[in-house]
């Protein structure tokens, strides 16, 4: 039995945003973006902290990085420890498990979360990033933890010798296909149109012998009694149905914004992203915001983190230039 | 050959120096027909000899005080105070992987060095008056699991109603057919209300209250 470890526990707390103190900048949310926000807001000078449901964001959901620059191969675990050990060197106080609800903007800005405390700061950092695109069609709220999976590397080693479907055409769905087909039996690809993952994925998923690919495919319902068992698919090309059997299906078609807590309080684009001009600012004065909730185009972990850098600065002259 | 190397343990003794008291850790195997047994003894016993809080006792599933226990799969591991008081934290399988971090801030839990909840939250938990047992059907290689497992414990620990533990899907195959676990973590509290994904302490109390 092949035994690895991936720990991910600090060996100090790290110290927790206080609701009574106005800070410079709150960041919400710790994924790359927020992280590396508070890095550079640090450095700068401001009191910073982070609130956030989780620590490490999306990229927990990884099993393996190979584009983050200086690191040819990392967990996505190892990377986010490395960036949240990093942040930890200044003190930054966060705070986890918590989650915003709203924003308002009074003298101050303030958070209020849903355990009903209310942060403080001159600035604020939206960093939410996304969340899994659902598929919207019947059977897949219901059978949900039931075979419906959005994370391949948490559910996967559950299909062993099993039959799946990976539903996407990116990198994330050709990544979780090449892991899949080392743990199930059989992985069907479903995607509507074609490919756009990395050619260096593309290659690699061309030598598994396991792997069945449907291009110009929909999936128009999955079904089940308990579980699942088939799911109907649509072929565009001969305008037929058929009934696919398969035991699990997982779901990688992109993401959604985060922005639920910002109840229209910034201008957000035809996707749902919010609007932010070249320097992380919002259409409200002394709100920015970075990642993948924003509106640049490419959702990858050294962009967000780029992105952070890039609102950290910004909040930092705002607050220099007394504008606040 | 070790398990854990030598890297891993000198992180692992830094988060150690955390441990208030001594636990006492109870693992109880079986000599047939458990495959993953004499790995997980290995396991447990690298870990407990990183820190000399930490008390390894290995069973026999025929032992007296392994029935005691109410221990009913194997490998489990039970994890009491320095009394010997058994606030029913259980890890059923190795908790390797990720589950590592479980399996450290359990042990951190029950020394009585845990995170301290804000008070309106420990007022919450210490009301639970009737029998909970939460079971937590995980795999190794879930990143979210471990969150969903150390708040079962905590609310274990914290009130002596609560019974938690951590089930390895793959290992124990069986109950997790039984329980339709096909995404992790899946959270079963008292057999019918099912939780999906780390959820926070929050939707814990909220299916407990409704109970
Ligand atoms: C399976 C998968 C594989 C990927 N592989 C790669 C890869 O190989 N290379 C690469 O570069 N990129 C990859 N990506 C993309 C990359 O993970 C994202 O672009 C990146 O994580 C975005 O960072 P972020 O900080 O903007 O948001 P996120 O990582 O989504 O972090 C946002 C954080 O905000 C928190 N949050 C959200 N809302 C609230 C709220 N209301 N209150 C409090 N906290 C909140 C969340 O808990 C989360 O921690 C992958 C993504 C997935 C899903």
């Amino acid at each position: 039995m092949a035994i690895d470890f991936s720990l991910n526990i600090g060996a100090t707390k790290s110290k927790r945003v206080e609701s009574d103190k106005l800070y410079d900048t709150l960041i919400i949310g710790g994924g790359p973006a927020g992280l590396n926000a508070a890095l550079y807001a640090k450095r700068k000078g401001l009191q910073v902290g982070i609130l956030t449901q989780k620590v490490g964001g999306q990229v927990l959901d990884t099993k393996i990085v190979e584009n983050y620059l200086g690191y040819s191969k990392i967990t996505g675990e190892e990377l986010m420890k490395e960036f949240e050990d990093h942040v930890k060197e200044y003190d930054v106080p966060i705070t986890d498990e918590i989650q915003v609800k709203k924003i308002e903007c009074k003298e101050y800005k303030e958070i209020h979360t849903a355990n009903n405390k209310i942060y403080k700061a001159k600035t604020i950092i939206i960093a939410t990033g996304s969340l899994p695109r659902m598929l919207d069609i019947p059977g897949e709220k219901e059978f949900y933890g039931k075979g419906v999976s959005y994370c391949a590397i948490c559910d996967g080693s559950l299909y062993q010798d099993g039959i799946v479907m990976v539903v996407g055409g990116g990198n994330a769905a050709i990544g979780s296909a090449i892991d899949l087909s080392r743990i199930a039996k059989k992985v069907m690809i479903v995607h509507r149109s074609k490919f756009r993952a990395d050619q260096i994925l593309m290659d690699r998923l061309s030598e598994l012998e396991n792997v069945e690919i449907y291009l110009g495919t929909v999936i128009n319902e999955i079904k089940g009694q308990s579980r699942m068992t088939h799911v109907i698919t649509f072929d565009k090309d001969s305008g037929k149905e058929k009934s696919i059997d398969v035991e699990g299906i997982f779901i990688e078609i992109g993401h959604i914004p985060r922005t639920e807590c910002l109840q229209g309080l910034i201008e957000l684009d035809d996707k749902g992203e919010i609007i932010i001009d070249a320097n992380g600012e919002t259409s409200e004065p002394g709100i920015f915001a970075a990642g993948d909730v924003a509106n640049v185009k490419y959702k990858q972990i050294i962009i967000a983190a780029a992105e952070g850098a890039k609102a950290a600065l910004s909040a930092t002259e705002y607050i220099n230039k007394g504008k606040h | 050959m070790a398990m854990i190397d030598d890297n891993s343990k000198n992180q692992i003794k830094t988060i150690f120096e955390q441990l208030k008291e001594q636990v006492n850790v109870v693992l109880i195997v079986k000599k047939e027909e458990c495959e993953t047994c004499s790995d997980t003894q290995t396991f447990v016993t690298e870990m407990t000899d990183l820190h000399e809080k930490l008390v390894l006792e290995v069973l026999d599933e025929s032992d007296d005080k392994a029935k005691e226990l109410g221990v009913t799969m194997y490998p489990a591991i039970v994890l009491l105070d320095k009394d010997n008081k058994d606030y029913g934290i259980k890890f059923y399988g190795i908790p390797a992987g990720h589950e590592i971090n479980s399996f450290i801030m359990g042990l951190i839990e029950v020394s009585g060095a845990g995170e301290v909840l804000p008070d309106d939250v420990i007022a919450r938990i210490e009301k639970i008056n009737k029998p909970i047992d939460i079971k937590v059907f995980i795999t190794l290689s879930c990143p979210h699991c471990p969150g969903a497992v150390a708040k079962a414990h905590k609310l274990a620990f914290m009130n002596k109603n609560v019974n938690a533990q951590m089930i390895e899907a793959n290992t124990f195959n069986e109950i997790s057919t039984k329980y339709n676990v096909s995404g992790v973590p899946k959270i079963v509290i008292n057999e019918d209300t099912e939780l999906l994904g780390d959820q926070p302490l929050d939707a814990f109390l909220n299916s407990i209250e409704g109970l």
